[in-house]
């Protein structure tokens, strides 16, 4: 058994861990509560988007001649994957998650015979990713310096994917990112960006007749590059507001674990302390009885 | 009859300005300006560089956009736009700061025409500021 000293030192690192874990689950509740402010911020403007692509898109007379971020590029071949995951641990299975997510899919592809590559944003992903997928990746962005997500770096994302699709290094793309439901549940998502998913329209199929100006094509591939910074801002407005959520709960648990080892400890501090007592006690008697 | 309608101005990170009273608004579109009053046509169009002129009952007020799109329909208006400034605090050296970007956009050697166009715009619009 520990003696008496170990014990205290051990029920003081404990309380002090419990400490760490306790602030660290009070600021991220305070983050928490901006990102998903701006994460609900955010989404008019991506869904304004959408909409006008949509009404766009329908309008298309000339489905063969439509831009090739719309329609793709005519292959299946080369597949993109942006897996955005956050460049700080400590948050639950938040990473982990988007990693399982994007391997299952990353095996789907490789057993229909299909190209991978990737491209990590935040550098826990390129972390998990680099020995398995290592000769995969691509490329490599992290945004540590960025307090919060912020359109201009998810533009820089877009603008690479967009350059690497015009001279057509892959024909699909795909993002992989958590979706924030609650501070408990985030669900990992995969959304395909390039080409765009146009099916699920139900609710868009407004009659209206729309004026262009300049026609439907030129504001469409004026649009689309746009779009896809959107979607990916979009992206990481869920995925911020989900990491600050995930490690929340995380936070949460580890103080209830260290306050319940604290509990057990201090139990078996005054176990022993009594044992020592009592220990003593007889050694006095006895002596005391012998003489 | 009323002659107002709806005017939204978004941008990704939040919903921008949401005015209600407005009587005109005039939009740098792509093809030159467009002024937009009640019952317009649904329309759609991308603006290039230039200053939104927002026209309502509670006063009138002034943006300097950099891109962005336009949606009217049943009486709302929505510009979608990632850079956009009130020229109330749109100061010098902000002024500045932006002229200098576009300029040297304008003078990497792989420009197209298309942007080159617009950045031209850009810096037509910003010097115009003064």
């Amino acid at each position: 058994m520990a003696s008496l000293d170990d014990l205290k030192k051990r029920i003081a690192s404990v309380k002090s861990t419990q400490k760490i874990t306790k602030a660290m689950k009070m600021v991220a509740a305070a983050k928490l509560r901006r990102a998903q402010e701006s994460a609900e911020k955010g989404r008019p403007y991506s869904e304004k988007m959408n909409n006008v692509i949509l009404n766009l898109s329908s309008g298309i007379s000339d489905k063969e001649n439509a831009p090739k971020l719309l329609s793709g590029s005519g292959n299946d071949k080369v597949h993109l994957c942006v897996v955005m995951t956050s460049d700080r641990g400590l948050c639950g299975g938040f990473n982990s998650n988007i990693i399982k997510k994007a391997k299952s899919y990353f095996a789907k592809l490789s057993e229909e015979g299909k190209d991978l590559k990737i491209v990590t944003v935040g550098s826990k992903g390129n972390d998990q990713l680099k020995r398995a997928y290592g000769d995969k990746i691509i490329a490599n962005m992290s945004f540590k310096e960025s307090k919060n997500a912020n359109y201009f770096d998810a533009e820089k994302v877009g603008k690479m994917v967009i350059e690497k699709f015009e001279s057509e290094e892959f024909d699909v793309c795909t993002i992989f990112y958590n979706q924030f439901k609650n501070v408990i549940t985030q669900i990992p998502q995969a959304q395909q960006i390039i080409p765009l998913n146009t099916e699920n329209s139900e609710e868009n199929k407004s009659e209206d007749n729309y004026e262009f100006e300049p026609d439907e094509d030129e504001i469409l591939s004026n649009l689309l590059p746009k779009n896809i910074s959107t979607q990916i801002f979009k992206a990481m407005l869920e995925n911020s507001a989900s990491e600050q959520g995930s490690r929340m709960s995380a936070m949460d648990n580890a103080t209830r674990n260290a306050g319940e080892m604290v509990d057990k400890l201090t139990i078996e501090y005054n176990r022993s302390r009594q044992a020592a007592i009592t220990k003593e006690l007889i050694e006095i008697i006895s002596g005391a009885e012998s003489l | 009859m009323s002659e107002e309608f709806k005017v939204e101005i978004v941008n990704p990170e939040k919903s921008f300005l949401v005015k209600e009273d407005v009587l005109e608004v005039v939009v740098p579109a792509f093809e030159g300006e467009m002024g937009i009053l009640k019952d317009h046509i649904s329309i759609i169009s991308f603006l290039k560089p230039g200053i939104i002129k927002i026209l309502s009952k509670s006063g009138d007020e002034n943006y300097y956009i950099e891109d962005g799109i336009v949606e009217f329909k049943n009486n709302n208006l929505s510009i979608l736009t990632s850079s956009i400034f009130n020229l109330k605090d749109f100061d010098k050296s902000k002024q500045q700061d932006l002229l200098k970007l576009a300029e040297e956009e304008a003078n990497k050697p792989e420009i197209n025409d298309q942007s080159k166009y617009l950045v031209d715009q850009k810096i037509e619009v910003l010097k115009s500021l003064n």
